[in-house]
Protein backbone atom coordinates (compact mmCIF):
# COMPACT_ATOMS: atom_id res chain seq x y z
CA UNK A 1 0.00 0.00 0.00
CA UNK A 2 0.96 3.39 -0.54
CA UNK A 3 1.16 5.56 2.67
CA UNK A 4 0.88 9.37 2.92
CA UNK A 5 3.13 11.31 5.75
CA UNK A 6 2.04 14.64 6.01
CA UNK A 7 4.64 16.88 6.76
CA UNK A 8 3.27 20.12 8.58
CA UNK A 9 5.93 23.15 9.22
CA UNK A 10 7.21 21.88 12.84
CA UNK A 11 6.75 18.59 12.25
CA UNK A 12 9.43 16.22 14.06
CA UNK A 13 8.76 12.52 13.19
CA UNK A 14 7.81 12.69 9.67
CA UNK A 15 11.11 10.69 8.38
CA UNK A 16 11.14 8.22 11.22
CA UNK A 17 7.40 7.60 10.20
CA UNK A 18 8.10 7.34 6.77
CA UNK A 19 10.91 4.61 7.52
CA UNK A 20 8.45 2.69 9.93
CA UNK A 21 6.14 2.54 6.86
CA UNK A 22 9.12 1.26 4.76
CA UNK A 23 10.01 -1.34 7.57
CA UNK A 24 6.33 -2.32 8.07
CA UNK A 25 6.71 -3.08 3.89
CA UNK A 26 4.45 -0.17 2.50
CA UNK A 27 5.30 2.54 0.21
CA UNK A 28 6.20 5.92 2.18
CA UNK A 29 4.94 9.06 0.05
CA UNK A 30 6.13 12.19 1.41
CA UNK A 31 3.10 14.66 1.62
CA UNK A 32 3.17 18.20 1.92
CA UNK A 33 0.84 20.67 4.39
CA UNK A 34 0.19 22.89 1.42
CA UNK A 35 -0.68 19.74 -0.57
CA UNK A 36 -4.41 19.97 -2.17
CA UNK A 37 -4.48 15.81 -3.24
CA UNK A 38 -3.28 12.81 -1.75
CA UNK A 39 -1.27 11.83 -4.34
CA UNK A 40 -3.00 8.71 -4.86
CA UNK A 41 -2.27 7.11 -1.09
CA UNK A 42 -4.17 4.44 0.44
CA UNK A 43 -3.86 5.47 4.00
CA UNK A 44 -2.20 8.62 5.42
CA UNK A 45 -0.18 9.01 8.86
CA UNK A 46 -0.26 12.15 10.87
CA UNK A 47 3.36 12.47 12.24
CA UNK A 48 4.59 14.26 16.20
CA UNK A 49 5.93 16.89 16.25
CA UNK A 50 5.13 20.80 17.41
CA UNK A 51 3.59 21.90 14.22
CA UNK A 52 2.97 25.49 13.60
CA UNK A 53 4.77 26.12 17.43
CA UNK A 54 1.55 24.32 18.63
CA UNK A 55 0.67 27.85 18.52
CA UNK A 56 -2.82 28.68 19.51
CA UNK A 57 -3.78 24.82 20.58
CA UNK A 58 -1.76 21.90 19.45
CA UNK A 59 -3.18 21.09 15.99
CA UNK A 60 -5.60 24.04 16.24
CA UNK A 61 -3.76 25.55 12.45
CA UNK A 62 -2.74 22.59 11.41
CA UNK A 63 -6.62 21.14 11.01
CA UNK A 64 -6.78 24.19 8.65
CA UNK A 65 -3.91 23.51 6.31
CA UNK A 66 -4.38 22.67 2.72
CA UNK A 67 -3.88 19.11 2.78
CA UNK A 68 -6.39 18.50 5.76
CA UNK A 69 -9.48 18.99 3.78
CA UNK A 70 -8.34 16.00 1.60
CA UNK A 71 -7.56 14.22 4.38
CA UNK A 72 -11.07 14.84 6.39
CA UNK A 73 -12.61 13.88 3.18
CA UNK A 74 -10.97 10.82 2.62
CA UNK A 75 -11.39 10.00 6.57
CA UNK A 76 -15.05 10.17 5.85
CA UNK A 77 -14.89 7.51 2.63
CA UNK A 78 -12.74 4.93 4.97
CA UNK A 79 -8.73 5.78 4.18
CA UNK A 80 -7.04 4.76 7.14
CA UNK A 81 -5.42 7.70 9.00
CA UNK A 82 -3.20 6.73 11.84
CA UNK A 83 -2.53 10.25 13.98
CA UNK A 84 0.36 9.55 16.30
CA UNK A 85 1.27 12.23 19.23
CA UNK A 86 0.64 16.05 17.40
CA UNK A 87 -1.30 13.56 14.66
CA UNK A 88 -3.62 13.01 17.44
CA UNK A 89 -4.52 16.12 18.57
CA UNK A 90 -4.53 17.48 15.04
CA UNK A 91 -7.62 14.48 14.20
CA UNK A 92 -9.33 15.75 17.57
CA UNK A 93 -9.01 19.35 16.42
CA UNK A 94 -10.35 18.29 12.65
CA UNK A 95 -13.30 16.50 14.86
CA UNK A 96 -12.17 12.91 13.04
CA UNK A 97 -11.99 11.58 16.60
CA UNK A 98 -14.00 13.05 19.75
CA UNK A 99 -12.09 14.73 22.91
CA UNK A 100 -9.12 16.51 23.04
CA UNK A 101 -5.59 16.64 24.20
CA UNK A 102 -4.42 19.18 27.56
CA UNK A 103 -1.14 19.91 29.26
CA UNK A 104 0.04 16.60 31.12
CA UNK A 105 -1.47 16.94 34.80
CA UNK A 106 1.92 17.45 36.15
CA UNK A 107 2.83 19.76 34.06
CA UNK A 108 6.11 18.63 32.69
CA UNK A 109 7.64 17.18 29.73
CA UNK A 110 7.75 13.84 29.69
CA UNK A 111 9.87 10.95 27.35
CA UNK A 112 9.98 7.44 28.34
CA UNK A 113 9.24 3.88 27.29
CA UNK A 114 5.51 3.11 27.89
CA UNK A 115 3.90 -0.22 28.31
CA UNK A 116 0.27 -0.57 27.23
CA UNK A 117 -1.96 -3.05 26.36
CA UNK A 118 -3.82 -2.95 23.00
CA UNK A 119 -7.48 -3.00 23.00
CA UNK A 120 -8.77 -2.58 20.07
CA UNK A 121 -7.73 -4.98 16.92
CA UNK A 122 -10.38 -4.50 14.44
CA UNK A 123 -8.88 -1.46 12.64
CA UNK A 124 -6.40 -1.05 9.75
CA UNK A 125 -3.52 -0.18 11.80
CA UNK A 126 -4.06 -2.58 14.75
CA UNK A 127 -4.87 -6.35 12.96
CA UNK A 128 -1.45 -7.09 13.52
CA UNK A 129 -1.70 -7.08 17.40
CA UNK A 130 -3.43 -9.57 19.34
CA UNK A 131 -6.20 -8.52 21.44
CA UNK A 132 -5.13 -7.61 24.80
CA UNK A 133 -1.80 -7.71 23.76
CA UNK A 134 0.63 -5.69 26.06
CA UNK A 135 3.54 -3.68 24.31
CA UNK A 136 5.75 -1.01 25.07
CA UNK A 137 6.34 1.79 23.27
CA UNK A 138 7.88 5.10 23.32
CA UNK A 139 6.13 7.98 24.82
CA UNK A 140 7.10 11.69 24.55
CA UNK A 141 4.39 14.34 25.16
CA UNK A 142 3.61 17.69 27.00
CA UNK A 143 -0.04 18.08 26.05
CA UNK A 144 -1.08 14.58 26.08
CA UNK A 145 -3.76 14.14 28.47
CA UNK A 146 -6.53 12.76 26.88
CA UNK A 147 -10.21 14.45 28.06
CA UNK A 148 -13.56 13.92 26.98
CA UNK A 149 -16.96 14.81 28.85
CA UNK A 150 -18.16 11.53 31.00
CA UNK A 151 -20.97 10.55 28.09
CA UNK A 152 -18.24 10.51 25.55
CA UNK A 153 -16.01 8.20 27.58
CA UNK A 154 -18.54 5.91 27.99
CA UNK A 155 -19.58 5.74 24.59
CA UNK A 156 -15.93 5.20 23.85
CA UNK A 157 -15.87 2.55 26.34
CA UNK A 158 -19.29 0.74 25.23
CA UNK A 159 -18.59 0.94 21.05
CA UNK A 160 -14.86 -0.55 22.45
CA UNK A 161 -13.25 2.65 20.40
CA UNK A 162 -10.05 2.34 22.94
CA UNK A 163 -7.39 1.42 21.04
CA UNK A 164 -4.84 1.74 23.82
CA UNK A 165 -4.65 2.04 27.24
CA UNK A 166 -1.59 3.22 29.89
CA UNK A 167 -0.53 0.32 31.69
CA UNK A 168 1.15 0.44 35.23
CA UNK A 169 1.91 4.25 35.50
CA UNK A 170 -0.69 7.15 33.72
CA UNK A 171 1.65 9.48 32.42
CA UNK A 172 -0.20 12.20 31.77
CA UNK A 173 -3.47 12.72 33.08
CA UNK A 174 -5.29 11.01 30.53
CA UNK A 175 -9.00 10.07 31.53
CA UNK A 176 -9.20 6.54 31.86
CA UNK A 177 -6.09 5.91 31.18
CA UNK A 178 -6.96 6.18 27.27
CA UNK A 179 -3.74 6.07 25.01
CA UNK A 180 -5.32 6.07 22.24
CA UNK A 181 -9.14 6.20 20.43
CA UNK A 182 -10.87 5.02 17.39
CA UNK A 183 -13.35 7.01 15.26
CA UNK A 184 -16.92 4.61 14.95
CA UNK A 185 -15.42 2.74 11.59
CA UNK A 186 -11.97 2.15 12.90
CA UNK A 187 -10.44 3.67 10.30
CA UNK A 188 -9.06 7.10 11.78
CA UNK A 189 -7.05 5.83 14.95
CA UNK A 190 -5.25 8.53 17.40
CA UNK A 191 -2.64 7.66 19.93
CA UNK A 192 -0.56 9.54 22.30
CA UNK A 193 2.75 7.20 22.44
CA UNK A 194 5.00 6.74 19.12
CA UNK A 195 4.80 3.19 17.69
CA UNK A 196 6.95 4.77 14.60
CA UNK A 197 10.23 5.13 17.58
CA UNK A 198 9.68 1.23 18.17
CA UNK A 199 10.23 -0.60 14.99
CA UNK A 200 13.67 -1.59 14.99
CA UNK A 201 15.78 -3.21 17.46
CA UNK A 202 19.06 -0.57 17.27
CA UNK A 203 17.29 2.05 18.48
CA UNK A 204 14.47 2.75 21.20
CA UNK A 205 12.87 -0.48 23.69
CA UNK A 206 12.40 -2.58 21.26
CA UNK A 207 9.65 -3.40 17.82
CA UNK A 208 6.68 -3.49 19.57
CA UNK A 209 5.54 -0.84 17.83
CA UNK A 210 5.99 -2.31 14.26
CA UNK A 211 2.48 -3.83 14.35
CA UNK A 212 1.22 0.01 13.75
CA UNK A 213 2.54 -0.57 10.65
CA UNK A 214 2.50 -4.28 9.00
CA UNK A 215 -1.32 -4.24 10.12
CA UNK A 216 -1.43 -2.38 6.41
CA UNK A 217 0.00 -4.68 4.66
CA UNK A 218 -1.73 -7.61 6.25
CA UNK A 219 -4.70 -5.63 5.36
CA UNK A 220 -3.74 -5.57 1.52
CA UNK A 221 -2.13 -8.87 1.06
CA UNK A 222 -5.82 -10.89 2.85
CA UNK B 1 -11.33 50.90 12.88
CA UNK B 2 -13.31 48.93 15.80
CA UNK B 3 -12.19 46.34 18.25
CA UNK B 4 -13.52 42.88 19.35
CA UNK B 5 -12.33 41.03 21.95
CA UNK B 6 -12.62 37.20 22.26
CA UNK B 7 -12.13 35.60 25.65
CA UNK B 8 -11.31 32.08 26.04
CA UNK B 9 -11.63 30.03 28.87
CA UNK B 10 -10.89 26.73 29.77
CA UNK B 11 -14.07 24.43 30.41
CA UNK B 12 -14.28 24.64 34.41
CA UNK B 13 -14.89 20.72 34.47
CA UNK B 14 -11.31 20.89 32.50
CA UNK B 15 -8.26 20.78 34.57
CA UNK B 16 -6.34 23.71 34.31
CA UNK B 17 -2.43 22.97 34.94
CA UNK B 18 -1.27 26.45 34.26
CA UNK B 19 -3.41 27.84 36.38
CA UNK B 20 -2.86 25.80 39.08
CA UNK B 21 1.02 26.66 38.38
CA UNK B 22 -0.06 29.81 38.74
CA UNK B 23 -1.84 30.02 42.10
CA UNK B 24 0.90 27.89 43.41
CA UNK B 25 3.26 30.19 43.06
CA UNK B 26 1.20 32.93 44.71
CA UNK B 27 1.78 31.84 48.36
CA UNK B 28 5.65 31.76 47.90
CA UNK B 29 5.30 35.67 46.57
CA UNK B 30 3.23 36.73 49.50
CA UNK B 31 -0.24 36.93 47.87
CA UNK B 32 -2.61 34.99 50.00
CA UNK B 33 -5.80 36.10 49.31
CA UNK B 34 -6.37 34.28 45.91
CA UNK B 35 -8.13 31.17 45.94
CA UNK B 36 -8.02 29.81 42.39
CA UNK B 37 -6.85 31.05 39.31
CA UNK B 38 -8.27 29.81 35.40
CA UNK B 39 -5.67 30.81 32.51
CA UNK B 40 -7.10 31.34 29.59
CA UNK B 41 -6.86 33.53 26.28
CA UNK B 42 -7.78 36.89 25.08
CA UNK B 43 -8.12 38.21 21.32
CA UNK B 44 -8.17 42.15 20.40
CA UNK B 45 -9.72 41.64 16.65
CA UNK B 46 -9.73 44.76 14.81
CA UNK B 47 -12.20 45.07 12.16
CA UNK B 48 -13.00 47.88 9.19
CA UNK B 49 -16.27 49.73 9.64
CA UNK B 50 -19.03 49.67 11.75
CA UNK B 51 -19.51 46.92 14.64
CA UNK B 52 -22.76 45.14 12.83
CA UNK B 53 -24.65 42.15 14.07
CA UNK B 54 -22.70 40.89 10.97
CA UNK B 55 -19.75 41.24 12.19
CA UNK B 56 -20.34 40.01 15.62
CA UNK B 57 -21.60 36.78 13.75
CA UNK B 58 -18.73 36.62 11.76
CA UNK B 59 -16.65 36.85 14.90
CA UNK B 60 -18.55 34.26 16.52
CA UNK B 61 -18.08 31.65 14.24
CA UNK B 62 -14.35 32.98 14.11
CA UNK B 63 -14.53 32.35 18.06
CA UNK B 64 -16.01 29.03 17.74
CA UNK B 65 -14.09 27.40 14.81
CA UNK B 66 -10.98 28.37 15.45
CA UNK B 67 -9.69 30.57 18.43
CA UNK B 68 -11.54 27.96 20.77
CA UNK B 69 -11.98 24.54 20.84
CA UNK B 70 -15.90 23.75 22.19
CA UNK B 71 -14.68 20.40 23.68
CA UNK B 72 -12.09 22.29 26.05
CA UNK B 73 -13.12 25.66 26.20
CA UNK B 74 -15.51 28.34 26.43
CA UNK B 75 -15.42 31.94 24.63
CA UNK B 76 -17.70 35.10 25.03
CA UNK B 77 -17.01 37.83 22.62
CA UNK B 78 -17.76 41.62 23.13
CA UNK B 79 -17.00 44.16 22.12
CA UNK B 80 -14.51 47.05 23.99
CA UNK B 81 -13.59 50.14 22.52
CA UNK B 82 -9.94 50.08 24.18
CA UNK B 83 -7.11 47.64 24.04
CA UNK B 84 -5.53 46.60 27.04
CA UNK B 85 -2.25 48.17 25.81
CA UNK B 86 -4.16 51.10 25.58
CA UNK B 87 -5.24 50.84 29.34
CA UNK B 88 -1.97 49.92 30.47
CA UNK B 89 -0.72 53.43 28.96
CA UNK B 90 -3.84 55.13 30.36
CA UNK B 91 -3.20 54.16 33.52
CA UNK B 92 0.55 54.67 33.60
CA UNK B 93 1.91 51.56 33.54
CA UNK B 94 3.23 51.68 29.83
Amino acid sequence: MKVGVVTFPGSLDDVDARRAVRIGGNEAVALWHGDEGLQGVDAVVLPGGFSYGDYLRCGAISRFAPVMTAVIEAAGKGMPVLGICNGFQILCESHLLPGALIRNDHRKFVCRDQRLRIERVDTPWTSAYAAGAEVTIVLKNGEGGYVADEATLDRLEGEGRVVARYLDDNPNGSLRDIAGVSNERGNVVGLMPHPEHAVEDLTGPGTDGLGFFTSLAEKAFA
Amino acid sequence: MARVVVDVMPKPEILDPQGKAVLGALPRLGFDLVTDVRQGKRFELQVDGEITDAVLAEIERVAGTLLSNPVIEDYEVHVEEHSVAEVAHEAGRA
